[in-house]
């Protein structure tokens, strides 16, 4: 995989002394949905900003296809897309005349095919002459994207792209990432939505105070940090756990009627043949058996905890 | 060079001033028209002629000097802190644009929107008293320098200013009583002696008065000192800029 982007040894200290990004090492690559899980205050929105010129670097660097984003701003500028955190949108203007702004403002020529097209993909084509602040919440926030995309970046950034935004809203925004992810863009966005990074990152981060926890393949996370829980309810109540149960760790609910196992499912032996087969060498009967996942939620509670 | 980016902002600058062409154009149109009036027709009736001038001519440079320069100001500043205030610099930041090209856009929609306002001050004028231009080239490079050096003032303003009320305060407290008291309706050598020379620590009487110069010949200072003055203005503008751009003072966080 193509490294697109490249941040090593970053560090951002705002001009009140705060800490806001702690020598931060991150790679991005070409093509990914990476999501940038974490609470607010985190650093998330610091770290686009030193990407994109907003802030500036306190030390380390950032290069986006080689280029450093300081000495050759121009260059890693002209291919990125940025949709900021606020609805930031001059509220006179019309939809089409705030779009073809930004398309020139990065030295593009004004193309109406390409435009109306991006309207259309982002269902605002029938808004295009209204002005923006007639607009719905939901709606600004695509304006926001289409400004972002109008001069056909390689790389968007998106903070926080569904905050305050409603559900269906929200599924409609996955939508147009999953779709500009088929482009070949590569989109780097924050949330702190844990489902939302579950729903349509390729790769997770997880920050915190302005360190970067991890970094690793959803998949791979949630199969590593896994844990499963078995419940087991019994045909008879039990006062405590027997003896040769001992090493399984089970809590018994103080009804004594069930008992819980947790397990990594990344592991290779779960425990859960010998366990049930110990049960039956000592004549407990179980009635019943049920599993439960740990959601991306209780790990990246546990992360930030740790 | 981004020319395109410049263009963008330039362009979008000068359609908000379209959208609002009452305030931009008409307004400062018809306030000059009435200090014409009061001043050009009511009282200059009484007044004597000023070598050699009508009163109601002598007084257009001054007021074409003082609507251009508070526009200047007034549109610079405004221009850069509303997108500071709603928050879209955000978008100017993260484009490929230089410092200087964000300036050029700005500075240059201002300059332009009040050197089309001197202009049209200055054909309607003509309406009501006969004025004869005696170095028309000199005239159209001091109103452009002095729109130039006033936007970029107003630039300077606007990227300072955190607030509204900053925004207004020194156009109010400063830059209005200067002009003002500039010289646009008298000549300096009117004041008794000892404001004589109060009045030349005044950096807008050398303006009106080198303004004065390219429309009748006569002025209250050299013109060369004039000259010499809109020129360091300019130049310190150009530098308090620069400045800016290297601190990337209230822009960058
Ligand atoms: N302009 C600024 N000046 C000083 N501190 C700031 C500034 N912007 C953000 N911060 C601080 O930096 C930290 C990280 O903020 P931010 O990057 O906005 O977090 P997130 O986007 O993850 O919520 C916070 O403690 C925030 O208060
Ligand atoms: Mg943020």
């Amino acid at each position: 995989m193509n490294i697109i982007v490249s941040i090593k040894n970053l560090k951002k200290i705002y001009k009140n002394n705060l800490v806001a990004i702690n020598n931060l090492n991150l790679d991005i690559f070409e093509g990914e949905i990476i999501a940038l899980l974490g609470p607010n205050g985190a650093g998330k929105t610091t770290l686009i900003s030193t990407i994109c010129g907003l802030s500036s670097i306190s030390s380390g660097s950032i290069k986006v296809k080689s280029f450093d984003v300081v000495d050759e701003y121009r260059k890693t500028r002209e291919i990125i897309g940025l949709v900021p955190q606020e609805l930031a949108l001059e509220p006179f203007e019309k939809v089409i005349n705030s779009i073809k702004f930004s398309r020139r403002l990065f030295g593009k020529k004004n193309d109406p095919i390409y435009l109306d097209n991006l309207l259309k993909k982002l269902h605002l084509f029938d808004k295009k002459n209204e002005t923006i602040k007639s607009l719905s919440g939901g709606m600004k926030r695509r304006v926001l994207i289409a400004k972002a995309l109008s001069h056909n970046p390689k790389i968007l950034f998106l903070d926080e792209p569904t905050a305050g935004v409603d559900v269906e809203l929200r599924k409609d925004m996955w939508d147009i990432i999953k779709e500009l992810k088929k482009d070949g863009v590569t989109i780097i966005l924050t949330t702190h939505y844990i489902e939302e990074a579950e729903m349509i990152a390729d790769r997770i981060g997880i920050i915190n105070n302005g360190d970067l926890l991890l970094v690793e393949e959803k998949q791979s996370l949630i199969k590593r940090m896994s844990i499963k829980t078995l419940k087991v309810n019994l045909k008879k109540s039990i006062a405590k756990i027997p003896n040769k149960l001992k090493s399984y760790k089970l809590k018994l609910d103080v009804t004594g009627n069930y008992f819980l196992y947790n397990y990594k499912t990344g592991l290779e032996k779960t425990g859960i043949t010998s366990l049930l087969s110990d049960m039956s060498s000592i004549g407990m009967e179980l009635q019943d058996i049920q599993t439960k996942q740990t959601s991306l939620e209780d790990i990246f509670v546990k992360i930030i905890k740790d | 060079m981004n020319l395109q980016g410049i263009l963008a902002i330039y362009i979008y600058e000068m359609n908000r001033s379209f959208r609002t062409l009452i305030q931009s154009l008409v307004s400062p149109v018809l306030s000059t028209m009435l200090y014409f009036i009061v001043f050009g027709s009511a009282i200059g009736s009484r007044m004597e002629m000023i070598d050699g001038v009508s009163y109601g001519a002598f007084i257009v440079p001054g007021l074409i000097m003082l609507t251009v320069q508070m526009q200047s100001v007034a549109n610079a500043s405004f221009g850069i802190y509303f997108p500071k205030f709603i928050g879209t610099t955000y978008e100017l930041l993260s484009a490929p644009l230089s410092f200087i090209e964000i300036v050029i856009g700005y500075v240059g929609a201002a300059a332009t929107k009040s050197f089309s306002i001197g202009i049209i001050i200055l054909l309607t004028s003509n309406l009501f008293v006969h004025i004869d231009i005696i170095h028309p080239f000199f005239m159209i490079f001091f109103l452009l320098i002095t729109c130039i050096t006033f936007s970029l003032l107003g630039f300077i303003i606007g990227i300072i200013s955190d607030n509204f009320e900053q925004l207004n305060i020194v156009p109010m407290l400063i830059i209005t009583p200067l002009v003002f008291l500039g010289g646009s309706f008298y000549t300096i050598n009117m004041l008794p002696e000892f404001w004589q020379n109060i009045a030349l620590l005044n950096p807008a009487v050398y303006l009106i008065s080198g303004f004065r110069w390219a429309f009748f010949g006569i002025g209250d200072v050299p013109i060369m000192t004039s000259v010499f003055t809109i020129l360091t203005f300019t130049i310190l503008c150009v530098l308090i800029i620069w400045r800016i751009f290297k601190t990337g003072y209230k822009i960058k966080t």
